[in-house]
């Protein structure tokens, strides 16, 4: 057998500024070809992983090396970062972050560049290799022209430009819209089997990866590798649940149906999946005997905005006749693609922005556009997606004080009024501490907290969970659940259709600065049309209520949600 | 705003010629602009502007945005130096032909205007070319052409950086200034001086912390495509020299050299027209 | 902490870019009718501080030079140099604080501010007004006016934006096992 490309053995690390390391007894191989997701909760040390594959680790943070970790055979320390280059390239998460030319031609040259590469043989490169990812025909097109699965191609192309053995993607669908990681998904399957590089995955959201085959799934936990296994055996483990990756949404309905799955049934995709007859005729038992809960009773009107339109001062219009009713006490979801509308719909509900025609009514009152940004941000708050973007002050009570203190309300009646909201947060116990020292989920609660203090009716947020693992997603929505409960209204801007599908009591679909749907959110994904204009991605409980011989998809995807919130998750 | 250097995609001589070409010129122009105070040659180089002007294509109202802000530092620039100093021109030129009084101290002296008069069209000597430069010069091409020129091709990619990421810190600042805003922080003129920086110091703070990790993202990405590798490198958007280039240089190198020229026989950086008579 | 030397240089171009920001569209009214507060320098001596003399030197030379280059009214060369002087002088004592490793305590903010009002009063009271004299033979005393009511005003912001600032990155970066969940 060949040499293995990487290779780590007990190999570990510790960070100089941690007390314990982050990796432990590392072993792992990964061979010429081989397509390897590599699967964990925040904070397992799957990203120190990927700094120990490229090289970052130990080359640019430091810490403490232990066992052996080689590439083609040489130990990675002595390679040095350039020459690790050679052999493994990686895509970054952040991709406004990896895109550093002021255009897309400049970016894919940048490596080249350094490699003081001399035309014509420079620009002859970068062509072939944008047409390799198909943007030849966007060279020129600086990042502000170009979507986020645009922004990912070109730094695909920007490694992928000198020819390297393994490709690294760190997080890849975690700024895409649901339809362009499916693009991206099917792009990366595409290069490998054309180039024959070996790809390395690092992904939590193990269902999407999934789309298109992968050899082995490394699950890891606390620094360690629990499991290093063949979809189908990782899938019929049981693992991935108690270590915090979501199981695919068709193997929980099995589940809840008492199919037992076996790797036999190729259960690695709902397009593989094989089921008995018996299995069929248990899901549509299920289904019978599940029927669906009545809807929640629709409160009053809230917030109603009607044939409003609103143009950029460079003359594009984002809005062209929308009208959206949220209503008392429910969570709503407004989802599209990114350009769709959705975020500046609500920045011109939260007067950011300033409507060319139409009206918002606030209670049935129309005075909504007289009121400054500050009046309206009394009733209806806007939480950032990034809470760093919001985040000012060192102390988490000053934070969360800050509306209260700028709007001058006497610090007597501050005190206790932020003290009760830091515990309807859970933030009690950290009053105390500086916002630094809490992880992102946390920050996240304090920049809520900080819109709460103002007892708000409506609090609109913009992708809550972005960049977070099953485990985070699942506390601060089943957080935003409770505030729900308590009486206020609640709008999610998304493109994450879990959050949708299971805890939104509505959606409205976002295109093209319209509204081109407004339906519980089994309905909407389970509509082919509106799938594929607003770049969502059909659920694959709607596959499997196909293959199971289930007429109503619908109807199905509607009652795995009301039997989710009603016995999973009361 | 999508580029900061408001660079017009035209074709013309002057987009034709290279960034670093155009970057050596603009450089001989200011230095000779700014090295003489020989009025007959100040009066030469915006007319030559004007002419490069208009081979390059670019069109008043093109440009017309600046023009405001610059008439407006002109005029204040002026008035500044007479409030300031009504007897310069005087000092300058060593006679005094008084004109007429304002009152008092402002005596409005022929040497004055004189001086007022080559102040401005030192202005016009140096302004507009450097507008020129801008619409006609592709920011793609600054990076390469500071590196043709002599600067360190590392710090000639901060400025690439920079021109890169301003477009994304504006962004992110005006989000997070409205965010803020909704929370009642404000920087109008109703607050106090103190209250006011402290406002800005609540959106200037995420801003700035954001980059900061920003950096580390960034720089990691370079390390891991090799940037600082050699002691060199090469540039998607450098050009070769071509005759034109040449010629471009070499006119700006005469320029200068004249500017030194009428220095030595004006013997001082002013031509007195005040003295000849 | 060291800084690698590609993060100097990234260092140095996103700084750039924030003074441009700053420098064109944080605009806080001044007790001047028409002029604006200059935020930048606040921006300036917290980079200086975490990246060095050259480092600040050059994002005051490239920010400033971008700002002229922008309002198209010329580049104001005695004012940039001015400028790049400033995050240079504030940069020599970039070795003396830790703000990197979490310490700017009151001892490190009047170090500091100090050293910024040195650093301004030789950047606006003796360079720009100097370099506007050699460059552009304006008069003297309306110069070294200027430099004086600019320096006044940047001396005003940088103390309260840079201290803020540095007090502020210092937290981001806490002392491992200092906390502990109060019940």
């Amino acid at each position: 057998m060949s040499e293995p490309l990487l290779e780590f053995q007990n190999f570990g690390f510790q960070y100089k500024a941690q007390q314990e390391p982050t990796l432990e007894n590392i072993n792992l191989k990964v061979n010429k070809g081989e397509k390897i997701l590599i699967a964990g909760p925040s904070g397992c040390g799957k990203s120190t992983l990927a700094h120990c594959i490229n090289g970052l680790i130990p080359f640019s943070f430091t810490g403490t090396m232990t066992g052996s970790m080689r590439i083609k055979g040489t130990e990675s320390k002595e390679l040095g970062l350039f020459g690790i280059a050679k052999t493994v390239g990686t895509v970054l998460q952040d991709s406004d972050g990896q895109f550093i030319g002021l255009t897309a031609a400049e970016d894919i040259a940048f490596a080249l560049e350094n490699d003081c590469v001399p035309d014509p043989e420079l620009h002859e490169r970068v062509q072939a290799t944008a047409a390799l990812v198909d943007m030849d025909g966007h060279l020129s097109h600086a990042p502000a022209d170009l979507s986020g699965g645009q922004k990912q191609r070109i730094a695909l192309a920007g490694i992928m430009v000198n020819q390297v053995d393994v490709l690294l993607f760190d997080e890849p669908l975690a700024n895409l819209d649901p339809a362009a990681g499916k693009t991206a998904i099917d792009l990366i399957d595409q290069l490998q089997k054309k180039t024959g590089a070996a790809v390395i995955i690092i992904e939590h959201r193990l269902e999407d990866v999934l789309y298109r085959s992968v050899d082995r799934i490394v699950l890891m936990g606390e620094g360690k590798i629990l499991a290093d296994l063949p979809p189908a055996e990782l899938l019929c483990a049981g693992l991935l649940a108690e270590n915090g990756i979501r199981d695919p949404l068709y193997l929980t309905a099995l589940r809840y149906a008492g199919v037992r799955v076996t790797p036999d049934m190729r259960p690695e995709s709902i397009r593989t999946l094989t089921l008995s007859p018996e299995d069929k005729a248990k899901v549509r038992d299920w289904m019978r005997d599940n029927p669906e809960k009545a809807a929640k009773q629709p409160g009053e009107p809230l917030l109603e905005a009607e044939h409003v339109r609103f143009a950029y001062a460079n003359g594009h219009e984002a809005l062209k006749d929308v009208s959206v009713t949220v209503r008392e006490g429910e969570l709503l979801a407004i989802v599209g693609t990114n350009g769709a509308g959705k975020s500046t719909f609500s920045k011109v509900v939260c007067g950011f922005e300033t409507l060319s025609s139409g009206t918002i009514r606030f209670k049935g009152t129309a005075d909504w556009q007289s009121l400054s940004i500050k009046e309206r941000a009394d009733r209806v708050g806007y939480v950032m997606q990034n809470p760093n973007q919001m985040i000012s002050q060192t102390l988490i009570f000053d934070e969360v004080a800050l509306g209260l203190r700028a709007r001058g309300v006497p610090e007597e009646e501050i005190r206790p009024r932020v003290e009760d909201t830091l515990k309807v947060c859970g933030l009690w116990p950290f009053r105390s501490w500086p916002v630094s020292a809490l992880s992102y989920g946390q920050k996240k609660r304090v920049t809520i907290a900080s819109i709460l203090v103002m007892r708000p009716q409506v609090i609109i947020l913009d992708e809550p969970t972005a960049g977070q693992d099953y485990r985070h997603y699942t506390d601060i929505m089943e957080f935003l659940r409770e505030l729900g409960r308590s009486g206020i209204t609640i709008v999610m801007i998304t493109h994450d259709m879990h959050l949708m599908l299971e805890y939104a009591d509505r959606a409205v679909v976002f295109s093209g600065g319209k509204v081109i749907r407004t339906d519980t959110s089994a309905g909407v994904l389970t509509d082919p049309d509106v799938i594929r204009r607003a770049s969502l991605k059909e659920t694959s409980l709607y596959d499997l209520a196909k293959l199971c011989g289930i007429e109503d998809a619908k109807s199905f995807v509607q009652r795995f949600i009301d039997y989710e919130r009603e016995v999973e998750r009361p | 705003m999508r580029n900061v250097f408001n660079y017009i995609d035209r074709k013309s001589p002057i987009h034709e010629l290279t960034g670093a070409a155009k970057l050596v010129c603009l450089l001989l122009w200011s230095f000779a602009a700014m090295a003489t105070y020989d009025t007959r040659f100040l009066l030469v180089l915006p007319v030559i502007s004007l002419a490069l002007f208009f081979a390059s294509g670019i069109r008043l109202r093109d440009v017309s945005f600046v023009l405001g802000f610059t008439v407006v530092f002109m005029v204040l620039n002026n008035v500044l130096v007479f409030v300031f100093a009504p007897q310069h021109g005087v000092s300058l030129y060593g006679t005094k032909h008084v004109l007429f009084s304002l009152g008092g101290y402002f005596v409005v002296t022929a040497e004055q205007l004189f001086y007022h008069l080559n102040l401005v069209l030192k202005y016009l000597s140096t302004i507009p070319i450097v507008l020129l430069f801008v619409c006609t010069t592709n920011p793609s091409e600054f990076a390469a052409s500071l590196n043709r020129i002599g600067v360190k091709y590392t710090v000639a990619y901060a400025v690439s950086l920079a021109l890169r990421y301003i477009p994304d810190i504006q962004r992110e600042y005006h989000e997070i200034s409205q965010a803020q805003q909704a929370r009642g922080i404000e920087m109008s003129k109703k607050q106090t001086l103190v209250k006011r920086l402290k406002s800005a110091a609540a959106i200037l703070i995420p801003l700035i912390m954001s980059s900061m990790d920003r950096i580390e993202v960034i720089s990691n990405a370079m390390e891991l495509r090799g940037f600082g590798k050699n002691k060199k490198r090469t540039w998607y958007m450098g050009r070769p020299f071509k005759a034109a280039d040449i010629a471009a240089m070499a006119f700006g190198a005469a320029l200068a050299v004249t500017a030194l020229v009428l220095n030595r026989v004006n013997g001082g950086r002013f031509w007195n027209p005040f003295l000849a008579g | 902490m060291k800084n690698s030397p590609v993060k100097t240089i990234v260092a140095i171009g996103i700084g750039a870019a924030l003074f441009f920001v700053l420098g064109r569209f944080v605009a806080i009214p001044s007790p001047v009718p028409n002029t604006n507060i200059s935020t930048q320098y606040g921006l300036l001596a917290f980079m200086a501080v975490l990246f060095g003399p050259v480092a600040g030197a050059l994002i005051g030379l490239i920010g400033h030079a971008l700002i002229d280059f922008s309002y198209g009214w010329g580049i104001w060369w005695s004012w940039v140099i001015a400028s790049a002087c400033f995050g240079a002088l504030v940069g020599l004592i970039s070795s003396r604080l830790r703000v990197a490793e979490g310490e700017f305590g009151a001892k490190d903010i009047v170090t500091f501010n100090v050293c910024q009002i040195i650093a301004h009063v030789i950047a606006w009271g003796l360079i720009a007004p100097v370099l506007d004299i050699l460059m552009y033979a304006e008069p003297a005393n309306k110069v070294f006016m200027q430099g004086l009511v600019g320096g006044i005003a940047n001396i005003v912001t940088t103390a309260i934006i840079g201290t803020i600032l540095c007090i502020a990155y210092a937290a981001t970066r806490p002392k491992a096992g200092s906390l502990r969940k109060e019940g």
